[in-house]
């Protein structure tokens, strides 16, 4: 029998406001620990909380660009459990009235877009972080850093739309591209500015009720969810198969072991006890708000796309690869800002910018080779001042000293050699000195000319303009006469 | 020249007066009140400042001198022990936060130092605020001032008997279903819980957030009105705060009731009803129609689910908002646990006294899975028709008058064992809290046994100043 699995994708988004949701600490990531605190978020006793209106705006743009509908009345919510790293004994979110709901994210699946849906998207404060295996945590200690505590979260729940492990990397991708677009968010999974949980079952082809899920939580990477979705739907698969149920349950990612295993029964059983929270009002959003930020929303990545195929003349796949990233697609706008041929900077970046990203940690906003030296290299080409080769060599000089290419070219006297004089010259003493090669030239062993055209870069260091250097060397080459 | 034995029983208004005309000095003031605070048997302080008042009286004197005083200065005040001070004990009345001190200032007492009251010392209360008699405290009951045999009432019975008593000029408390009121009626004060939302709960330690509100009880009704004015007013600390402009209560002084519609809720006046306090009540009716006021007898319908819907609601944002005394970063920790459930279990049974646990086991079954629909759903949507019982009654009438309590107040240990009881000696009182409405108490007389009876008004929101112009009416006739 062929199972199908059903997933549906809890995702938490950490958002990029300067203060906290509901007091004005910093969010600053990587403060020691428990500096960026006040009496509101360490409930103190007697503090009550106020929202940061930046959040809202930020909920408002993320709803636009998924095609949620918001809802202009909705509520926070306080749901209850006890835990060291939650200073209240209770985290303020939304329940039964969300900030909106009913949106979709299109992603593309075979070349085919298909729309996952989102059932919501609500506000949260995050909690604190509890410390077990630090170097400098005790072997009976846990210890607490409360900074965490009330940063903004966006929590966003997909409707059971994904079909497979490799559906599940594309939508993440596809979200985390779209808060990046909005800059609401930094989307980056390994430092828990985004986390995912799965929710995950398995049902025969064809039936249309849903199977019994398990929740998988503990993910810290989009490969992780990928793996852990593909060992958990075989494990399903496999239990049904040998005629076992499937047991409703939590079960944790061991990314270093690559198996997932329950969580302690205990943690699992809460009842959150959710009411509306009473020490704050309800978020109210009118159209007038929505159109405000309408108004200022960041061109997204599918309108882009368009641009770059309309403006700059690009095929449409250099403009997607471009896009993907929006710092790339800024830092190419960037550079083509500057050069005629817009399609030589796509080349350019989608070839060694990419590379070195790729290879580098630090993205493409901390390249020494900024947008404006990569134009300055690629205009000098243009302006047959060196070729395509030394171009290579000179980004990446610049790449390592972040010095101006032009200066680079002019101190390490790599301009190209276009005076045909001094290239007649050098061919001719290469000619003399390989008869041989002369020979099987003749004799129509055309494929032989790259020879002579390594041996005069060779000597030139590469900095023979080589549309000259072909030009005498076929005349050269053609007159001599042994 | 004044009585100087006497300056300990003076308002506000008076000792104001004498202050200005240099005849008593404000050290003088806290100086009278520590004679009579260190000596008290009533039981009604947690804390006292000692020092830092008499700083403050030296400090305000000389502003004094300088005609530089701040418009409350020379106010001697008790604060109730769930509000913040910075510096100082916070206990709320309770074991778990015996040795917790507030790193900073509600917004209430933020105002009023800026206005240069003296602060006297923090007061007795039932634990987290969850009492009527003042026998929930971790500190011990607080003895009525007229009666040491008999409660004070609460929460607020710390706040009520050192201003029945003459300990300090005026006081804070705090009102989640009636505990500023019966107090005030219980010790024979002045009392106002003001309308949700008027004066900010930014550093009110928080029993039920929906309902609490702090108020001033006073000696009288031209105290009750600056203090309250003092007070009032929008806080961007406090979301559910209201931002609506604040009158001069003082100018609804010395006014008459010609005219004024007044309601009487039938509901309030049954069977239950003490017959020496409906006696006191009749004739301040009797008192206000022949002086021009109009009567009008009227029906609040949803009155009898008002106590029962009060305490799902209240206990349920209890269950919550008590949850952060935990023992993990302040208040009490219980010693020598190992794990961490051991921790939280240990620290709160060993931290809060029976009342409290019991309020915390009622709201977090009415929240609970399976349940908040039959309870905490329901409770809300009879909150809404008690509310609309007021919004209908306030179209007919300014204001309504019933009693504050259907007794006058009881003796220690009567109904300590018997919490139902208890519960419905709020039944007068627990519905404005619900309907989000102002009401003051003003004393009218004693029982037989020389136990105070208090007048209760209830006003429209926001509408506190007819409620000051009829206590104020009302106090000029039956001052003893």
């Amino acid at each position: 029998m062929n199972y199908e699995p059903v997933i549906g994708l809890e995702v938490h988004i950490q958002l990029l406001t300067k203060s906290k949701i509901f007091c004005t600490c910093s969010t600053q990531f990587g403060a020691e620990q428990n500096t960026q605190v006040c009496p509101v978020c360490l409930g103190m006793p007697g503090v009550l909380p106020v929202l940061n209106e930046k959040v809202v705006e930020y909920a408002i743009k993320l709803a636009l660009a998924t095609n949620c509908k918001i809802n202009h009345h909705s509520v926070f919510a306080r749901k209850n459990y006890f835990y060291p790293d939650l200073p209240k004994g209770y985290q303020i979110s939304q329940f039964e009235e969300p900030f909106c709901e009913n949106g979709y994210i299109s992603i593309l699946q075979e070349d085919i877009d298909k729309k996952i849906g989102l059932t919501r998207i609500h506000f949260e404060e995050d909690a604190g972080k509890s410390m077990h295996s630090e170097h400098y945590v005790g072997s009976d200690e846990t210890l607490v850093d409360v900074n965490r505590c009330g940063v903004p979260l966006l929590e966003i729940v997909s409707e059971p739309d994904i079909r497979s492990p490799q559906e599940a990397y594309s939508y993440l991708v596809k979200l985390r591209q779209i808060v990046r677009y909005l800059g609401i968010c930094d989307g980056n999974m390994e430092e828990g500015s985004l986390r995912c949980d799965a929710n995950i079952s398995v049902r025969p082809a064809g039936e249309t009720r849903l199977g019994v899920k398990t929740e998988l939580k503990n993910m810290n990477s989009f490969k992780s969810v990928e793996k852990a979705l593909e060992y958990e739907i075989n494990r399903q698969i496999s239990t049904l198969k040998d005629n076992e149920e499937i047991v409703q349950q939590t079960l944790l990612w061991d990314a270093d072991r690559n198996v997932a295993e329950p969580m302690r029964s205990k943690e699992d059983s809460h009842d959150y006890r959710y009411f509306p929270d009473p020490d704050l009002v309800p978020v109210i959003v009118d159209d007038e708000w929505i159109d405000r930020v309408k108004a200022e929303m960041p061109e997204l990545a599918g309108e882009k796309i368009k641009r770059f195929v309309n403006n700059y003349g690009l095929p449409e796949y250099d403009a997607q690869v471009l896009t993907e990233d929006i710092a790339v697609a800024d830092y190419f706008e960037a550079a083509a800002a500057g050069v005629k041929d817009k399609k030589t900077a796509s080349n350019w970046v989608m070839g060694e910018v990419l590379r070195v990203v790729k290879e580098s940690s630090g993205g493409v906003k901390k390249l020494n080779v900024t947008p404006a030296f990569l134009a300055d290299i690629i205009n000098m080409i243009e302006e047959d001042m060196i070729n395509t080769k030394i171009a290579k060599n000179v980004f990446e000089k610049c790449l390592q000293t972040g010095k101006n290419p032009r200066d680079i070219v002019k101190q390490e006297g790599m301009q190209q050699i276009s005076d045909d004089s001094e290239i007649e010259t050098l061919i001719e003493k290469v000619i003399q000195e390989s008869p041989n090669e002369v020979l099987a030239f003749k004799a129509g062993k055309t494929k032989i000319l790259g020879f002579f055209v390594g041996q005069i870069m060779k000597a030139t260091q590469g900095k023979a303009n080589p549309k000259t250097v072909n030009q005498i060397l076929m005349k050269k080459l053609n007159e001599y006469r042994g | 020249m004044t009585d100087r034995a006497d300056i300990t029983t003076l308002d506000y208004t008076r000792a104001r007066e004498l202050l200005e005309k240099k005849e008593i000095t404000c050290s003088e003031l806290v100086d009278k009140y520590f004679q009579r605070v260190n000596v008290s048997q009533l039981n009604g302080f947690i804390t006292v400042f000692e020092n830092s008042a008499r700083e403050q009286a030296a400090q305000i004197d000389e502003k004094l001198k300088n005609g530089q005083a701040g418009r409350l200065a020379g106010m001697v005040l008790a604060v109730k022990d769930l509000i913040a001070m910075e510096g100082k004990k916070t206990t709320c009345g309770s074991n778990i936060l015996s040795d917790y001190i507030s790193p900073f200032d509600a917004t209430v007492v933020q105002k009023l130092r800026a206005q240069d009251v003296i602060f006297l010392g923090k007061t007795n209360m039932d634990e987290f605020a969850m009492g009527s008699s003042n026998e929930n405290s971790h500190y011990g009951p607080v003895k009525n001032p007229h009666n040491p045999e008999c409660v004070p009432g609460g929460s607020s019975g710390g706040s009520a008997a050192v201003v029945a008593d003459n300990l300090c000029i005026a006081s804070l408390g705090s009102d989640t279903g009636g505990s500023i009121r019966q107090p005030a009626s219980f010790c024979g004060v002045l009392g106002c819980k003001p309308t949700y939302g008027r004066v900010s709960r930014y550093g009110l330690v928080a029993y039920a957030s929906s309902l609490d509100q702090i108020g001033p009880i006073t000696k009288s009704v031209p105290d009750l009105s600056v203090l309250l004015e003092a007070i009032c007013g929008h806080d961007t600390k406090d979301s559910t705060s209201a931002d609506q402009a604040v009158p001069r209560f003082s100018d609804y002084l010395n006014r008459d009731v010609k005219g004024l519609r007044i309601g009487l809720p039938h509901e309030y006046f049954t069977d239950g009803l003490d017959a020496d306090v409906a006696e006191k009540i009749q004739k301040v009716i009797d008192f206000l129609e022949q002086s021009g006021a109009k009567i009008i007898k009227l029906s609040l319908p949803h009155t009898e689910y008002a106590v029962a819907t009060y305490y799902v609601i209240a206990t349920a944002e209890a269950s919550s908002n008590l949850a952060r005394y935990d023992g993990a970063r302040y208040g009490r920790r219980a010693e020598s646990t190992s794990a961490l459930e051991e921790m939280y279990v240990k620290s709160r049974t060993e931290g809060f006294g029976s009342e409290v646990k019991r309020r915390i086991m009622l709201g977090t079954y009415v929240l609970s899975a399976g349940y908040y629909d039959a309870y905490y759903r329901k409770a809300q949507k009879v909150r809404t028709l008690i509310k609309q019982d007021f919004d209908r009654a306030f179209q007919d009438v300014d204001c309504l008058l019933t009693p504050t309590s259907p007794t006058t107040a009881f003796k220690i240990g009567e109904k300590a064992d018997d919490p139902l009881k208890m519960y419905l000696s709020d039944i007068y009182t627990v519905s404005l809290n619900l309907a989000g409405l102002p009401g003051v108490v003003v004393p009218v007389g004693k029982d037989g046994t020389g136990l105070p009876v208090g007048v209760q008004f209830i006003g429209p929101a926001f509408e506190e100043s007819i409620l000051i112009q009829i206590a104020d009416f009302i106090e000029r006739e039956f001052e003893q």
